[in-house]
């Protein structure tokens, strides 16, 4: 996820501290992990170094000076280009599994048992996020749901993989 | 909800975990010479809900069949509640499947000229219960289910999610001791096939009763407490035997 973009995106209902900008995150977006502050202040010194926000104003205090910060044309530019643009699909987790397929049928170990294996992990985990998602509300749902489908792909993966492992150990041992 | 029944449940400590409720071992079936099942084991407990899955024409289905006594396995054992299901006369599995086994299909199977709330309450009024108290039970597990708007309906008026959750309240609605749900959300959307998911797995916990789901969508075995895979004939429990 692009936080800086998510900030951006934020600002344009009005300006916010940077307090108010993690606290907002983390409410809509950080179900499972909330921003660390030094995530929040290098994001937004990185905006600012790049003319996408602006501090509006400093408001002295007991500590530290609080900014507030706003978004700037070429910020809310910057947000409308993100959200026009589709994400690259990311085949990330098949290749670590292809290898260790391929190398449990070079090193004769068993391709089945590590597919199995991995299948009940994933399980797991989709059983995990359907309990959330059934005592959670609609935003939770949204969130388990978009991890679930992904799971599901990795699972249809390792079961037709499982079901090509003969052909497969032919392959790679000739 | 019969206060007799739950109480039972908790006796029988309606927990995975607890004593088996049906066990199967050792089974085989062959149709013709395609052998279905090979040494398949299973075992729930009650309040447990076990995920069957496995590739089309694995054995998953067989494995139901057998466990539910529609099936004869031509060797091994199934036992329900200490008692050899492979073993009773057929006049006694009957019973056992009509007062003690609750189904679920596919296609929810309900009778086309009876309405949704004559098709919930068909199973007591074949088990001798009279038809008001037959039918303000059946009207409950509509209530239950959802789908108290289609009480007069009949099952081709009604849409396909509608119809499955009929099916699952005529399923439910002898507070059965087992479910079986053979691929209960297969003809099904994903938003219709997690509502029933939902609904089916509540309920089905709320009486303690076992479910055995077929399915071979890992979303909707993502309801179960466990799973057990079923790969040419024999059956693989992935969540109590963890691969090495």
């Amino acid at each position: 996820m692009s936080i800086g973009h998510t900030f951006l995106g934020l600002l344009e209902s009005g300006p916010r501290h940077g307090y108010d900008l993690k606290r907002a995150f983390d409410e809509r977006f950080g179900q499972d992990r909330p921003l660390a502050y030094g995530q929040v202040y290098s994001t937004l010194a990185r905006l600012l170094k790049n003319g996408l926000v602006v501090v509006e104003g400093i408001e002295p205090g007991g500590g530290p000076e609080r900014k507030r910060y706003a978004v700037t044309d070429a910020g809310v530019t910057d947000v409308e280009d993100w959200l026009a643009r589709p994400e690259r699909p990311e085949p990330y987790l098949h290749s670590t599994l292809y290898t260790k397929v391929v190398l449990a049928l070079l090193t004769g170990r068993s391709a089945a048992d590590l597919l199995d294996s991995q299948r009940s992990e994933h399980l797991r985990l989709m059983r995990e996020l359907t309990r959330r998602k059934t005592d959670g509300d609609l935003a939770d749902q949204l969130v388990c749901d978009h991890a679930l489908f992904h799971l599901e792909a990795d699972l249809r993966w390792l079961e037709l993989t499982a079901a090509r492992l003969d052909d497969l150990a032919k392959e790679v041992r000739s | 909800m019969s206060v007799a029944r739950d109480a039972q449940a908790a006796d029988d400590g309606a927990r995975p975990g607890r004593r088996p409720l049906l066990t199967a071992t050792g089974l085989r079936k062959t149709y013709g010479t395609t052998p279905a099942l090979d040494e398949a084991d299973f075992s729930i407990s009650p309040g447990e809900v076990v995920a069957v899955m496995g590739p089309s024409g694995s054995g998953k289905s067989t494995l139901l069949h057998c466990l539910a006594g529609i099936v004869r396995p031509d060797a091994g054992v199934v036992r329900y509640r200490d008692r050899e299901l492979s073993a009773m006369p057929d006049a006694e599995r009957s019973r056992l499947r009509r007062d003690e086994f609750g189904f679920v299909f596919q296609f929810g199977q309900l009778v086309p000229e009876l309405t949704c709330l004559e098709n919930v309450a068909l199973p007591l009024r074949l088990g001798g219960v009279r038809r008001k108290e037959a039918e303000r039970r059946a009207t409950e597990w509509l209530e239950r289910l959802e789908v108290a708007e289609v009480t007069r309906q009949r099952p081709g008026e009604v849409s396909g999610g509608q119809g499955q959750r009929v099916a699952v309240a005529r399923a439910l609605v002898t507070e059965p001791r087992v479910v079986f749900a053979d691929e209960p959300t297969g003809a099904l959307d994903s938003l219709n096939g997690e509502r029933v998911m939902r609904l089916l797995t509540s309920a089905a916990r709320d009486t303690g009763a076992a479910v055995v789901l077929v399915t071979h969508e890992a979303r909707v075995a993502a309801y179960s407490d466990r799973e057990v895979v079923v790969r040419d004939g024999r059956s693989r429990d992935l969540t109590r035997e963890p691969a090495a």
